[in-house]
């Protein structure tokens, strides 16, 4: 499947990308009162931190052929 | 009206509509057209991930602590990140080894251990039972639920209601039933199902769009959205704790410790392993999975938080249980249609987790458990059973079974003690067990058998202790004060504090004892030995890099008489004369009966049997057959290490052959030479004595008759001691030359090198043969010697040729008319003599033949007329002198016009070391 | 009637001592030096006994040997080979070719005029 080092290489960035998304420290940047896009901030953060990760996903495996 | 006729029909109808699709998607693959061979196919039913976990518990923990169902869902997301490195090399080794199970997949990596494999599955079937309890409970608290319908009553604890009228219990038999029908229908060599996965790829379908409705029924139908959900829970203060999190590094602590919890289960959970790997048609399908089932997931969990919070909002605190959320808020606002969809829904959850897991365990439990039992059982006599397969199917029927069942109990000992996702998060723990065996297994060849059964065996065994053992305990299976003040009172073992460690939740405080010590144990015990030649072999299977397959598997060899009806045991005979006829055709061919018994059969039969057997109950299988014995690594090495020793030796022993020839060949000739040389040498000694007896014959002769007869006159006595003397004289030359020559030849002979005048020495020979020539007559000519002719020489030597050319010359010239001449001349290399005789001359054929020693007049030859005197050793000794100093003597004859002898010497001698 | 005895040999000195010798001891003796006028000889002179040497040039005491035993009209002549090769082989080849007896230079005059006696009674 993957067979392209790089694209393998940049899954794997993605990886680390969402270790980071999903996790202390930036977490707690978010984890207050208030509202974002009219979501609790830490729920607008996971869900929308979520999405774009997802998003670059298919970017990297579908756009592996071109 | 949800009457309950109503609920169980649907329920039936749902179930039998996924058999219809089940049994259609396994008709088309039979005919080849397979309807699951598709990306988005695979990525739905990756989607069996989502349980009634999911579909009812994840509202109940958002209930409880907001955002914290999260990490289930992002933990798998980010596997499918990693998938290039994971689950790729999985799939494709699961694959290249018909790899049937988790459990198949650790026994095959270390060396195809059967203890390993039936390990790894009593782990998977005590740590995914608690699993199995949570989806029995969350169908049967949602029948209970809906069928109460319009009232919303919570059910009652399961240990209150007698065991019949307990409808888990039934839940759980109609479960079992459905799984038998779906997955033990017939026994695949491959071990797929493909009518499973497109009834599961439905299920996510249905279990996805039922929540996805409810979702939008609280949003938009009870709200104004999400964003007015969220105000509204923010303004009662009891709801708007949810929104944020505990800002404790503990939590954030147990936060990151269930997304690399889940990221590991998503991949190790029986099930997830079956769907992910074994059922995978295609590796390329991978690729779309890795953003698909994410992207499923997210959508999954899209209106979690919103419908808890709505259902926090709307139920009074502690009427409704928040697990039911999802089903009781539609209920509450009467909505048949919906409510009955969200129960089919969560029966979809369910059902999917429930056949995919069992049909999972089953085959362990099956091929690492009990086959390997039963064939370690002689007596049954299983392994001289004609056709097996029965047995198989029988055996997985009643695992699932037995399965359910362990399933239901443990709803019945502790299930009320938990909310859904607990039960589920004890599973999680145990199978995240699995993480260093399987993970290890694929990047670190070092990994042995020993080590991961220490792994694993000492991080179940934490496991248990420190979360199913509590979990026993708070539902009163076992003392409460074994949880309060530990085993036995102590302290330290204290489960959920082990050895004082506080502060941490009870699965962090779980995964980290139970990880720490399986993955130090498996590492360390690993390290106590290099890996055998099994797991080598494995591990580069598994792996890559040196390719030890193939020609190590198995070193023996057994015939298709062998093999096919072993095979045709587990298998069927009909399934597996195809399965050897495609391989027999793979090989080019035509029947089965042609392919040679050979290693590759042998590993063919191997892996057609591990798809129905498990590989190692396979290769046990197979080893009954091929009579071999299992190589160590020791042994491996040793051939490789003799094979390169072989084949140095034998490069060696080519060489040395090759020199042996070599001097053979200088040997024969050598003693060829020898005994050529040994024939001369007796030849020459042969020679030798007579040439010494002819006079010692006179001189005896002589002798004795003047000492027989005193009276002998004067005249005849002193022409008889005349003779004597002379005969003496002959005696003691030859002698003499025969010494001389002997030190030439030897290089003894010692050499006294000045410049010679040539002219000079010719005058000194002729001077002391004058009176012989004077006496026979003969004149000597010296008219044509050069004047100052010098060469670099011995001048005695030189002077000894001289004499001995014109002696010979002399003897071989007529008395009184005979004519000796000599010359000299000189150019700047080197200087010529010649001695020239008017004798009878010599045949050409003889010119070589009388420079050989005692040639002059040896029997045979036709060189002289007459016997000549002499030794016939001078022209030998000259020739042996002149070609000391690099010059040459020859002789140039015709019969009958005398004969000429000549030698020339180079000005300088040159190499006077030079022997000959 | 003294007997007839032939000496071939191409050493002078040698059929100088033998002719004295053999003459001394009664015989009538002829002298070749060579082969082909020993075959001469033996036609001719009819000799009683050859004292034949091995080494000869031209033609070897073998030949010579062979020769006059290939005569039928010499069938009684004796002949004692004499040689100063004194190898087995040589003694062994002399005496399948016909000759009587064998002798080695150097030879006792006692033991050479002994064996002639004895050949010759």
């Amino acid at each position: 499947m993957i067979r392209t080092r790089l694209v393998a290489q940049r899954l794997a960035f993605l990886f680390l990308l969402g270790c980071v998304f999903f996790n202390y420290p930036l977490l707690s940047i978010f984890n207050q009162g208030g509202s974002l896009f009219g979501m609790p901030p830490l729920y607008a953060w996971l869900m929308g931190s979520w999405l774009v990760l997802i998003a670059l996903l298919a970017l990297v495996i579908e756009g592996m052929h071109d | 009206m949800l009457q309950v006729w109503v609920i169980v029909l649907a329920s039936f109808l749902y179930l039998g509509v996924l058999f219809g699709i089940a049994w259609y998607a396994d008709h088309r693959a039979d005919h080849g057209r397979s309807l699951i061979a598709n990306p988005v196919v695979y990525a739905l039913s990756l989607g069996v991930y989502c349980t009634t976990w999911t579909f009812y518990g994840s509202v109940g923990r958002a209930a409880a602590n907001g955002i914290g169902f999260l990490p289930i869902y992002l933990g798998p997301t980010l596997l499918f990140a990693l998938a290039g490195f994971i689950l790729y090399r999985m799939i494709r080794v699961a694959k290249a080894n018909r790899i049937t199970s988790i459990a198949d997949f650790v026994a095959s990596r270390y060396g195809k251990s059967q203890l390993l494999g039936g390990l790894v599955t009593v782990i998977a079937v005590v740590g995914v039972i608690p699993y199995i309890a949570l989806q029995l409970k969350a169908v049967s608290n949602s029948f209970t639920i809906l069928s109460s319908y319009p009232e919303i009553v919570m059910p009652a604890s399961a240990g209150a209601v007698p065991l019949f009228q307990d409808s888990a219990l039934y839940v759980a038999m109609i479960l079992a039933a459905f799984t038998i029908l779906f997955g033990t229908r017939h026994l695949d060599a491959t071990e797929r199902h493909e009518g499973m996965v497109a009834a599961i790829a439905v299920e996510s379908i249905v279990k996805l769009v039922a929540f996805l409705a409810v979702g939008a029924f609280v949003v938009w139908g009870l709200h104004g959205g999400v964003a007015d959900v969220f105000a509204r829970a923010a303004e009662v203060p009891e709801v708007a704790r949810r929104l944020t999190r505990a800002d404790t590094s503990a939590a954030y602590g147990s936060w990151g410790t269930l997304i690399f919890l889940s990221l590991f289960a998503s991949l190790l959970l029986p099930r997830q392993f079956q769907i992910a790997v074994v059922e995978n048609v295609d590796v390329k399908h991978l690729n779309r999975a890795v953003w698909m089932f994410p992207l499923y997931l997210f959508l999954i969990n899209l209106f979690v938080l919103p419908v808890a919070l709505a259902g926090l909002l709307h139920f009074p605190a502690g009427t409704v249980d928040a697990d039911t959320f999802v089903l009781t808020l539609p209920m509450a606002h009467q909505q048949e249609g919906l409510a009955l969809f969200v129960f089919i829904g969560g029966l979809s959850a369910a059902t999917g987790m429930v056949i995919v897991e069992t049909i999972a365990l089953s085959t362990m439990v099956c091929n690492d458990l009990v086959m390997p039992l039963l064939l370690r059982m002689r007596w049954l006599g299983l392994a001289e059973k004609a056709d097996l397969s029965g047995l198989l199917l029988e055996i997985r029927r009643w695992a699932i079974a037995i399965i359910l069942g362990l399933g239901y109990l443990y709803f019945r000992v502790a299930g009320e003690a938990y909310a859904l996702v607990s039960i589920g998060l004890i599973s999680f723990a145990a199978v995240a067990q699995f993480a260093p065996v399987v993970i290890g297994g694929l990047f670190w060849k070092g990994g042995t058998r020993d080590g991961a059964l220490a792994g694993l065996a000492i991080g179940f065994v934490l496991w248990a202790y420190t979360l199913l053992l509590p979990s026993f305990a708070k539902s009163g299976w076992l003392p409460e004060g074994f949880i309060a003040h530990g085993l036995f009172g102590i302290e330290l073992l204290r489960p959920q504090h082990l050895f004082g460690l506080t502060g941490l939740d009870e699965i962090t405080h779980c995964l980290v004892w139970s990880l720490l010590a399986n993955l130090g144990a498996y590492i360390g015990v690993s390290l106590v030995r290099v890996p055998n030649a099994r797991e080598a072999r494995q591990a580069s299977l598994f792996i890559g890099g040196t390719d030890l397959s193939g020609h190590l598997a198995w070193s023996g060899s057994a015939g298709v008489a062998d093999l096919l009806p072993l095979a045709g045991r587990f298998l069927g005979r009909e399934r597996a004369e195809d399965a050897f006829m495609r391989h027999a055709r793979s090989r080019g061919l035509n029947s089965v009966e042609e392919l040679p018994g050979d290693a590759r059969l042998v590993n063919f039969a191997e892996n057609l049997l591990a798809g129905a057997i498990g590989s190692a109950s396979a290769r046990a299988m197979v080893s009954s057959v091929v009579s071999e014995e299992p190589l160590g690594l020791d042994e491996v090495m040793n051939i490789l290490d003799e094979a390169s020793q072989v084949r140095a030796y034998s490069r060696e022993l080519e060489q040395k052959s090759l020199e042996l020839t070599r001097a053979t060949a200088e040997l024969r000739q050598a003693n060829e030479r020898l005994r050529e040389l040994d024939r001369m040498k007796d030849d020459f000694i042969s020679t030798v004595t007579h040439e010494l007896r002819t006079p010692l014959t006179s001189i005896r002769a002589f002798s004795e008759m003047l000492h027989e007869d005193p009276k002998t006159d004067l005249e005849q006595r002193s022409k008889f001691l005349g003779i004597i003397v002379s005969e003496t004289v002959r005696l003691s030359r030859l002698i003499n030359q025969i010494l001389d020559l002997a030190k030439l030849e030897s290089g003894r002979a010692e050499w006294t090198v000045n410049a010679v005048d040539v002219d000079e020495v010719i005058h000194e020979a002729a001077d002391s043969l004058t009176a012989l020539f004077a006496e026979k007559r003969v004149t000597l000519d010296l008219s044509g010697l050069d004047k100052g002719l010098t060469v670099m020489a011995d001048r005695d030597r030189l002077m000894q040729v001289m004499v001995n050319l014109l002696s010979n010359a002399l003897k071989f010239v007529p008395p009184d008319s005979g004519m000796v001449r000599v010359g000299a001349d000189g150019s700047a290399q080197e200087v010529r003599v010649s001695v020239t005789d008017n004798g009878p001359g010599i045949h050409a054929a003889d010119h070589e033949v009388i420079f050989d020693k005692f040639r002059q007049g040896s029997g045979g030859t036709d060189v002289l007329t007459d016997k000549p005197q002499g030794t016939g050793l001078g022209l030998p000794i000259s020739r042996q002198i002149i070609e000391y100093f690099n010059g040459r003597l020859w002789v140039e004859s015709v019969p009958g016009a005398g004969a000429c002898f000549l030698f020339t010497l180079p000005r300088q001698a040159g190499d006077n070391g030079k022997k000959f | 009637m003294a007997h007839r005895i032939l000496i071939v040999d191409d050493e002078p000195n040698i059929v100088i001592s033998l002719e004295y010798l053999l003459k001394k001891e009664g015989f009538e003796v002829k002298v070749a030096t060579d082969g082909d006028s020993a075959l001469l000889q033996a036609a001719e002179f009819r000799p009683d006994l050859v004292l034949l040497d091995v080494m000869m040039p031209k033609k070897s005491g073998f030949e010579v040997c062979e020769s006059l035993r290939a005569d039928a009209s010499l069938a009684d002549l004796k002949i004692i080979m004499l040689t100063a090769k004194g190898r087995d082989t040589e003694i062994t080849k002399g005496l399948a070719l016909g000759a009587n007896a064998y002798i080695t230079k150097p030879f006792s005059t006692k033991d050479l005029v002994a064996q002639i006696k004895l050949l010759l009674t």
